[in-house]
């Protein structure tokens, strides 16, 4: 348990200020800022409610952010499970205490803002698990004792969160869990039972949800059940995505979005917004900008000297683009709609407090990557 | 708390970095993929979904284009446009239809057959497309919408243009307008996208023919519209074309005076130009009123049309098929003096009757003429004198100089309901009735009855094309159709040089006529019989002269049956007024005036009418004199100015 004298560090101020790294910083900012502007469109050209909650949203946790990311990296590693347990209890609490909307269970109300856990969840259980392999030996790892902890810490949050029902969570988080088991050095032969085992769950997992759940799922397995629905939406983006051609509609020209035809503009297809106001050059702009930050985190998981570090950073990293990829490709028609938002540039308070929370735990590790953990 | 394992850390480290390795290579897979999906939509397919896209925004709503005015000769309106009261709804704007059909109901008196037949329309057709109500609404009924329009969404009371004919007398002529119907898509092409509701388009008649000129062009009206449909703002609006205007031969005023005089009767009146073939009048009765058309026709009126005995809808003029009876003794003269088979002062004995073969051929005069040449023949309208030469001319021969003449053929152009009757010979028998043709229906054919079939608008054109000294003319009913001044122009030059000795021949070739006869005198020879026939006592329309150089005309009379007199109602000299209406002959008149110098022939029909003079000719008489009578305001006419 950890006293705060324990999360003292040998460094100065300055040297911590000096050790940010400021290109990962920065690409956050610009991304915030793009996605302000993007949001200003979506609110039809006016400074609208969803533009005004977005900047308020983002500075403040870009600043929690900037705060957060100063706290020592044995501060994250010794709260880790904590963490998880917190986040877990929430889920918990979603569950009796939970905020319905459109069919699903998935906040709590904080009084300043409608709390998402199974988001908080996604960087949660990576936390968890990084702290978790930092701590055992690595010939332990792929004995059946040390797999059986990883493997409840991992499938009890999903199986919360599908019930909500909230299936594009639920697989993003599930992927982040599965991203750092594999790092560990977890035997592929695991991973392949682990999947028998899921698809032989899924029956009786569906089994226990209402009618209309299993309708979403269907409707998630094959979208032209419903053409007018998640048909439509997919349609109507690629439409605005396709027109939106080499430069793009200009901003606050993307016809697709500001007659309406573009559902979920605010939050799942922000991108589609973007890339219709700003084509394929803004589109690979925007791209281009996640890489960065994927590759600024991954290069601080290689420069850190511990393996706690680096199992997060990497986890983190890979993660993070595939939040970015689902969302993508979900928008582009490569894969079904999940409701998987774009990490930053969408519009929604509890993804943004994730990410921010995800980022300062990996810029704690840039501050301190020389320090060892225990 | 394990210790922190340096050793076991570093052999940790290294296989995370090897996993992350593997993990990167598929992050650089699915970047490409990202990529190379953007490159697919936005640049190789961006045409085709700035299309999709622009089809998401953009729609149109199409704008009826103004039909063409007809008018008359002298600028009068025939066909115009009025404004009319119209109620449209536009379904997706309404919130509950049936709860407005139950108002409307109540405030228009729908009946809930056409709720039914509209109720059924807006599922075929987009919701965003306005479907008319009511096409037609009168002043009360539409000011008591307005009244009530707060409460009705998605009604918008229209006012639009419709259709309106002045006058039932050119009902024939110019047809009528109604809704496009599935046959109508079929027929005419241009009609396919011009698919907008309200249009009408030209059924019969002239607004048929000129259909396509007098329709104009859809012009349309593009909004932006959001996802819901709702209009965002007009991009664009087109308005269209208005329909070409066109004036008509016809004079209205004689068309009218016409109509009165024969709306009693089932009859058919045509006059023409004899030099430019402009038909001045062509009406047909009874009529109808077209007007009952143009918003769908009322189930009551359209049978009553269908089941009167009379046959308002047919057009008389070109769709009836009539023998022409003795009118067609002109052209079997004629034919007789063009092939030379006899000279005209040859005489034959008439007593009444004829036999042939065992079969007993009658004149109409039963005591019979006595001795009569051909200008007696004609004049009196001999039968057996015409019974003789017919034999001698032979039907083959005659059949082709009564082609040459107009008949068996049709006059117009482009009116699909025109007839073109049937002038017969020995081939025409074998083809369509597949016998040998007999001589004694060569006999039959020299009176113009048996198979001998004519058009009333046939008839005029024979005439006026004797009455011009034998030129071929192209009737027509638009002004300017087919222009052709040459006829005008060889006989102005005739009249202004009448010492000049001008070859015929030459006179032709230098004014590019088209002459129909070998010797014209032989023309002029049949023209001054008909002047016998009309002005000399004797002749049989005598009664119906007309006296002054300015009105006298020249003309003959027609009577054809329709059912052959039996033996015992010729003996008992049974009147055509004590015989069944239905089976009286038809009263038949052919005329051109003034004689002096010619310049209209006309045609007289009436159905079961009895004999030609009683019953044809004194109607022409007064028609001729209305027509010379307006002669100097027509020649004076600004299109004939300006053609000139």
């Amino acid at each position: 348990m950890f006293t705060p004298r324990s999360i003292q560090s040998s460094l100065t101020l300055k040297g911590k200020i000096y050790s940010i790294d400021y290109i990962l910083a920065l690409a956050v900012l610009l991304l915030g800022i793009i996605s302000m502007f993007a949001m200003y469109s979506t609110d039809g050209g006016t400074f609208g409610y969803h533009t005004k909650s977005h900047i308020i949203r983002f500075t403040i946790f870009f600043l929690l952010f900037l705060f957060l990311s100063f706290l020592h990296v044995r501060f994250w590693h010794s709260t880790g499970y904590i963490i998880y347990i917190l986040f877990f209890l929430l889920l918990l609490g979603v569950k009796y205490f939970g905020l319905t909307s459109s069919g699903s269970q998935r906040w709590i109300n904080f009084y300043f803002m409608n709390l998402q856990p199974s988001e908080l969840m996604k960087v949660g259980l990576i936390l968890f698990l990084a702290k978790y392999y930092h701590r055992i030996h690595a010939e332990n790892v792929n004995r059946i004792k040390f797999i059986f902890l990883p493997l409840v810490a991992l499938i009890a949050p999903v199986l919360l969160v599908i019930t909500q029902p909230d299936l594009g969570t639920s697989i993003l988080i599930a992927i982040g869990g599965v991203v750092v088991v594999w790092l560990a050095g977890v035997r592929i032969k695991f991973f392949v039972y682990l999947g028998v085992l899921f698809l032989s769950l899924l029956p009786i997992a569906i089994s226990f949800l209402k009618p209309y759940q299993k309708a979403r799922i269907l409707t998630f397995l094959n979208p032209d059940r419903d053409p007018l629905g998640a048909g439509y939406q997919i349609i109507q983006s690629k439409i605005a995505i396709g027109s939106g051609g080499f430069f793009g509609k200009g901003f606050l020209n993307g016809s697709q979005s500001y007659l309406d035809f573009l559902p979920e503009k605010h939050t799942d297809f922000i991108f589609t917004l973007f890339s219709e106001e700003f084509g394929f050059f803004g589109s690979i702009f925007i791209l281009l900008l996640y890489v960065l930050i994927v590759h600024r985190i991954i290069k601080i998981g290689h420069i850190t000297r511990n393996n706690f570090g680096k199992l997060y950073c990497y986890g983190f990293a890979t993660a993070f683009f595939v939040y970015v990829a689902v969302n993508m490709g979900m928008v582009l028609g490569l894969l079904p709609i999940v409701g998987a938002p774009l990490p930053i540039m969408s519009y929604g308070g509890s993804s943004m407090l994730a990410i921010m929370f995800g980022l300062s735990i990996v810029m704690s590790c840039k501050i301190y990557k020389d320090v060892p953990v225990n | 708390m394990n210790k922190f394992n340096p050793s076991s850390g570093k052999s940790a480290s290294i296989q995370i970095s090897r996993r992350m390795f593997v993990l990167s290579a598929g992050k650089a897979i699915v970047f490409f993929g990202i990529v190379g999906r953007l490159v697919s939509l936005q640049i190789t397919e961006s045409k085709k979904y700035s299309t999709l896209s622009d089809k998401n925004r953009f729609r149109e709503w199409k704008i009826a284009p103004r039909r063409g005015v007809i008018k008359d000769y002298f600028n009068n309106d025939i066909a115009s446009n009025e404004q009319i009261y119209q109620l449209h709804i536009t379904p997706e704007n309404t919130s509950n239809i049936n709860e407005l059909f139950f108002r409307l109901k109540n405030i228009l008196h729908l009946t809930d057959k056409k709720i039914y037949l509209i109720k059924r329309k807006i599922k075929k057709q987009k919701p965003w497309e306005p479907i008319i109500i009511s096409d037609n609404l009168s002043w009360s009924d539409f000011s008591r919408i307005n009244l009530f329009l707060h409460e009705l969404q998605g009604v918008e009371p229209i006012v639009s243009v419709a259709r309106v004919y002045h006058d039932k007398s050119t009902s024939h002529v110019v047809g009528y307008v109604a809704q496009v119907s599935v046959k109508d898509l079929k027929n005419k092409e241009y009609l396919r996208d011009m698919a907008v509701s309200g249009i009408a388009v030209g059924k019969n008649g002239l607004e048929n023919k000129l259909d396509k000129e007098i329709i104009g062009k859809v012009g349309f009206q593009r909004y932006e519209v959001n996802a819901y449909g709702k209009r965002i703002r007009q991009i664009k609006k087109d308005e269209g074309k208005e329909g070409a205007n066109y004036n008509i031969t016809i004079d209205l005023e004689v068309q009218k005076f016409t109509a009165e005089l024969i709306k009693d009767l089932a009859a058919s009146v045509c006059v023409m130009d004899i030099y430019s073939g402009e038909i001045v009048a062509m009406v047909s009765s009874p009529t109808y009123d077209p007007n009952a058309f143009v918003h769908g026709v009322k189930k009551e009126y359209w049978k009553n049309l269908l089941s009167h005995r009379d046959k308002p809808l047919l057009n008389k003029s070109i769709s009836g098929l009539y023998p022409p009876g003795s009118t067609i003794k002109t052209i079997v003269a004629l034919s007789a003096l063009e092939n030379d088979i006899i000279n005209p002062s040859k005489t034959y004995r008439c007593k009444g009757v004829i036999e042939l073969h065992g079969e007993k051929y009658h004149c109409w005069k039963k005591k019979g003429h006595g001795f009569v040449n051909m200008r007696t023949a004609i004049k009196k309208s001999c039968d057996v004198y015409f019974y003789e030469i017919a034999r001698i001319l032979g039907v083959d021969r005659l059949s082709e100089t009564a082609k040459k003449f107009g008949l068996g053929q049709r006059v117009l152009d482009g009116f699909i309901e025109e007839k073109s009757g049937v002038v017969p010979n020995t081939s025409w028998k074998k083809k369509f009735i597949g016998k040998n043709w007999y001589i004694g229906e060569t006999l039959h054919s020299g009176i113009g009855q048996g198979y001998y079939l004519t058009t009333p608008l046939q008839l005029c054109l024979m005439t006026a094309q004797i009455a011009n000294g034998g030129f071929k003319i192209k009737p027509h009913l638009i002004v300017g159709e087919k222009k052709n001044n040459n006829l005008k122009k060889y006989i102005q030059y005739k009249n202004d040089n009448p010492d000049l000795p001008l070859q015929t021949d030459i006179a032709i070739a230098n004014f590019d006529l088209d002459p129909l006869f070998k010797n014209q005198e032989n023309i002029n020879f049949i023209k001054e019989a008909m002047f016998a026939a009309t002005n000399e006592i004797g002749g049989t329309s005598y009664r119906s002269r007309l006296k002054g150089k300015k009105y006298m005309f020249a003309g003959k009379t027609g009577s054809s049956q329709i059912k052959r007199f039996t033996e015992e109602q010729r003996k008992n000299e049974v009147k055509q007024s004590e015989i069944d209406y239905l089976a009286r002959d038809h009263a038949l008149y052919i005329a051109f005036a003034p004689y002096n110098n010619p310049k209209y022939a006309i045609s007289v029909l009436v159905e079961h009418g009895g004999s030609g003079s009683s019953a044809a000719a004194p109607l022409a008489k007064q028609v001729i004199k209305k027509v010379i009578e307006r002669d100097k305001l027509r020649s004076k006419n600004e299109f004939i100015d300006s053609e000139i």
